[in-house]
């Protein structure tokens, strides 16, 4: 079953266009990662999914029903937390999370004091004297303490040290033992990597990539170093090898995953004696997508 | 060390003035065109002599002593005298107004925003922002003197000479500069802008306050308030210079008393300061109206007392109008055209329209305030839960309307018990009661304006405060400059009956309230179809 599908999200702020036929399909149990850099459209898409925003033009459905007609509804099964995370400040962080536990209709707040627990958060103190980590854990706690089906995460760990950044996986994990669904935007990507079973990767309001994380990992390329008995040639003219760097008979260059094969073959002439690969890392994709032409910031 | 401190501040102030050169400029001629306006009113208006004589028979009493301050100048009350005396009072009172706003805007404000975190992490004094809010205010004051006082000048009214002028222009810059650093002052000790306005509105209006009763009764109660001195200079007939000089040096004092506080203080906290609080929130925090509540509770509680206080005040004025209207037979003669009303019933309407107003400020900022929390990103709290639009707004818009007919009741209550203590035939309370909340249909329509507005044009809240100021103007000094009666009629305040002098018709407070619940539909669709922007 799908729990998020969106077909050709576009939102125009004046004139700027924020999102440009953004396609999303998220399916019950999974966690999804939405990355992108700075500006690139993921809070606006969140606030479209959660009805805050209307799109220009396209369609976004949650949990069967529509983002903006049925809002109120969709929302007792989301869970929300903000990227940035403003809170009243002459309100205790107690008294904001069972404000947010009582605002979303469903009255379940059994597991308050457990996650006040886990995340170290004192719930007597002013909101207006809470660090950013502190405000973010607010939210967190209010979210993960709700009973949902949906929880969507804006940079969730943003301002989080790293025991919190710990539980914060953790809860992830457990929400997805019990089938529920995550959709989870991040600039953290080890965090992606590690929570995250499919990526959108979105740059100037239109989505660049879409995958498992497998499915990704196949656009990036392998790094290699070998040496040879033989001095090695042909292989910068070769087809999806990048960086070629040589010295005496060692070489180290980058080759496309789908050339792999090829590229090995070629290299069995040359007598290796060495020969190592590190895999390919989410990162050098990001960094390939982000450094894409006329990136913002 | 020194130069550390205020290090930058030159680059910030034009930034400052950058951002607001049009707010300033707006405000500056605004206050500017109303004084050179209203000074050719009167040309107009007492044109003779003996007119004016007439009109300084007028100001000899308590009620006007009370919302003018003392007369000065009378024996021979020319057009000098006359703006010293009805306008520097009032045109003082929005110079105030403004530069609360100014200040309040920028250093609480920017702090909440984060700017000056930003700002402050390059290498910019720690007193930069403070120093530089208050050099642009100051040099607005400065402009604000020269402007008024050669333009008075210069229109070249007899009485209106250049050394009176250029005093009533000083008066005005002076009190500008008292207030801003007021304000600079109360945004050390409050935590928030919405605090250090809080703080600062009530200083004025208790400075107003303070100095009606000093003026009508002890004298030395005015001395306590900056709005006492101001008119104690007596520009045009003695240009005193002392009272400016005490509204300046107290000014510098404020701001020395400022900046010592804000280098003390952490950024964005208060001194005032916070406990822990309770772990669970109690059961009256289930949604947005209760949060409302909260959040606003002593801005309410504190506007309902104000509002007693000044319904008191009025009260306590009434006595001694009694005695006096009751002493002067020439004024009885003129002001007995309306049969079978006291004279002090005859003052009534103009009384309660001015609470009515004011009491509207209260209410119109609870309207509004669902737009702060948007700008805060507080509203999506509500919008990504299991909040319908129309039930955040709606709840707002209740608290409104409950502490609306709060604080009318109070105002009427603070009339009432103080003039039935000081009155030997006290109006009625019944009568007190209609004659006030007749205007509750007003009030109405300016809460379906703020929540007009909240729907479709959210960046423009200024617009709902404007037209109030103006709905204030023509009600307060309509009467008095005898301003066309259609001025008025572009008020909602200017369409209430003035009860008990006239009958009340229901059908215009009728048509009135159904515009106002119009206005309110109009908003709520507005506000269900237009983006929340957090
Ligand atoms: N209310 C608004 N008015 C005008 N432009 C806006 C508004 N909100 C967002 N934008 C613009 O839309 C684009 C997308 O912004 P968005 O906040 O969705 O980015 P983001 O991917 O969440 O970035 P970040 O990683 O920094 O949080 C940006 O160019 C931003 O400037
Ligand atoms: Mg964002």
């Amino acid at each position: 079953m799908k729990v998020i599908a969106t077909s050709k999200l576009t939102k125009f702020f004046g004139k700027t266009r924020a999102l440009n036929g953004v396609d999303l399909e998220v399916k019950q149990g999974e966690v999804f990662g939405y990355i992108g850099p700075n500006g690139a459209g993921k809070t606006t898409t969140i606030r479209i999914l959660l009805g805050i925003l209307q799109a220009n033009e396209g369609q976004a459905q949650l949990l069967g029903q529509d983002a903006w007609q049925d809002a109120v509804g969709i929302h007792r099964q989301v869970a929300y937390v903000p990227g940035e995370v403003n809170l009243w400040p002459d309100l205790t962080g107690g008294e904001v999370i069972d404000l947010f536990v009582k605002l979303r209709g469903t009255n379940n707040s059994s597991r308050r004091e457990e996650m006040i627990e886990r995340f170290d958060l004192d719930p007597s103190k002013k909101c207006g004297t809470y660090s950013k980590g502190n405000r973010q854990k607010v939210a967190l706690v209010a979210a993960f303490s709700s009973d949902a089906d949906l929880y969507i995460l804006d940079e969730p760990s943003a301002g989080l040290d790293p025991l919190m950044e710990k539980e914060f996986h953790e809860c992830v994990g457990e929400v997805k033992q019990q089938g529920k669904t995550v959709f989870l935007s991040s600039h953290i990507l080890s965090e992606v990597e590690k929570l995250c079973d499919k990526v959108s990767i979105i740059r100037q309001g239109e989505i660049i990539e879409s995958g498992s994380l497998k499915d990704l990992r196949h656009l990036t390329r392998t790094e290699m170093l070998i040496e040879t008995r033989k001095p090695v040639h042909g292989l910068e003219d070769f087809k999806g090898v990048h960086n070629v760097q040589q010295k005496d008979l060692e070489y180290s260059f980058q080759v496309d995953s789908e050339e792999l094969g090829r590229v090995i073959q070629h290299l069995g002439q040359f007598e290796v004696i060495k020969l190592e690969s590190a895999p390919p890392k989410l990162e050098d994709i990001f960094m390939r997508y982000y450094r894409g032409s006329g990136a913002e910031e | 060390m020194r130069r550390g401190l205020f290090n930058k501040a030159g680059v910030n102030a034009r930034l400052i003035f950058r951002r607001d050169r049009w707010r300033l400029l707006f405000w500056i001629l605004g206050i500017f065109l109303l004084t050179v306006v209203v000074a050719f009113a009167y040309t107009e208006l007492v044109p003779t002599q003996h007119e004016r004589m007439v009109m300084a028979e007028t100001m000899r009493n308590p009620a006007v002593t009370a919302m003018f301050g003392p007369g000065f100048g009378l024996d021979d009350y020319n057009y000098g005298a006359i703006m010293g005396h009805q306008m520097l009072l009032f045109t003082a009172l929005i110079v105030a107004i403004m530069f609360i706003l100014m200040v309040a805007r920028h250093t609480p404000g920017d702090e909440e925003n984060g700017r000056i975190e930003l700002i402050r992490s390059l290498p910019v004094g720690r007193l930069s922002n403070l120093s530089a809010t208050i050099l642009v205010c100051s040099g607005a004051c400065l402009v604000l003197t020269l402007l008024i006082g050669l333009g008075l000048y210069a229109t070249g009214i007899e009485g209106l000479d250049l050394e009176g002028s250029l005093y009533y222009g000083l008066v005005l810059g002076a009190t500008g500069f008292f207030f801003t650093a007021a304000t600079a002052l109360m945004a050390q000790l409050a935590e928030s802008s919405r605090g250090t306005m809080g703080f600062s509105f009530g200083l004025l209006g208790f400075s107003y306050l303070i100095r009606a009763i000093g003026d009508v009764g002890t004298e030395a109660l005015s001395w306590l308030s900056p709005l006492g001195w101001v008119i104690r200079s007596e520009v045009y007939v003695n240009n005193y210079f002392w009272p400016i000089g005490l509204t300046l040096g107290g000014g510098l004092l404020l701001v020395g008393l400022a900046f010592y506080l804000h280098t003390l203080r952490d950024l964005e906290a208060g001194f005032i300061p916070t406990r822990s609080g309770r772990k669970t929130a109690s059961p009256f925090l289930q949604g947005p109206l209760g949060l409302g509540l909260r959040l606003q509770r002593t801005t309410i509680i504190a506007w309902i007392v104000g509002l007693f206080v000044l319904g008191a005040s009025y009260g306590s004025v009434l006595g001694d109008l009694e005695t006096y209207l009751e002493s002067m037979e020439l004024i009885q003669v003129m002001l007995i055209d309306v049969e079978g009303f006291s004279l002090t019933e005859q003052f009534l309407p103009m009384l309660m329209s001015v609470i009515a107003i004011i009491a509207t400020i209260p209410v119109l900022l609870l309207t509004l305030k669902i737009r702060g929390e948007e700008d805060k990103n507080r509203t999506e709290h509500f919008l990504a839960r299991a909040v319908s639009r129309s039930r955040v707004m709606g709840s707002f818009l209740l608290l409104a309307i409950v502490v609306m007919i709060g604080v009318l009741l109070f105002g009427v209550f603070g009339l009432y018990s103080a003039g039935a203590a000081v009155m030997e035939e006290p109006i009625s309370l019944n009568t007190m009661l209609k004659s006030l909340l007749v205007y509750a249909p007003a009030v109405l329509a300016m809460i379906g304006l703020g929540v007009l507005i909240i729907g479709f044009a959210p960046r423009r809240t200024g617009l709902a405060w404007l037209y109030l100021g103006y709905s204030f103007f023509v009600v307060y000094l309509g009467e008095m400059l005898q301003l066309p009666d259609w001025m008025a009629r572009l008020s909602p305040f200017g369409h209430i009956p003035r009860y008990p002098l006239e009958e009340i018709v229901f059908s215009t407070l009728i048509i009135i309230t159904l515009i106002a619940g119009g206005l309110m539909a109009l908003g709520f669709w507005g506000y269900n179809r237009r983006d929340i922007y957090g």
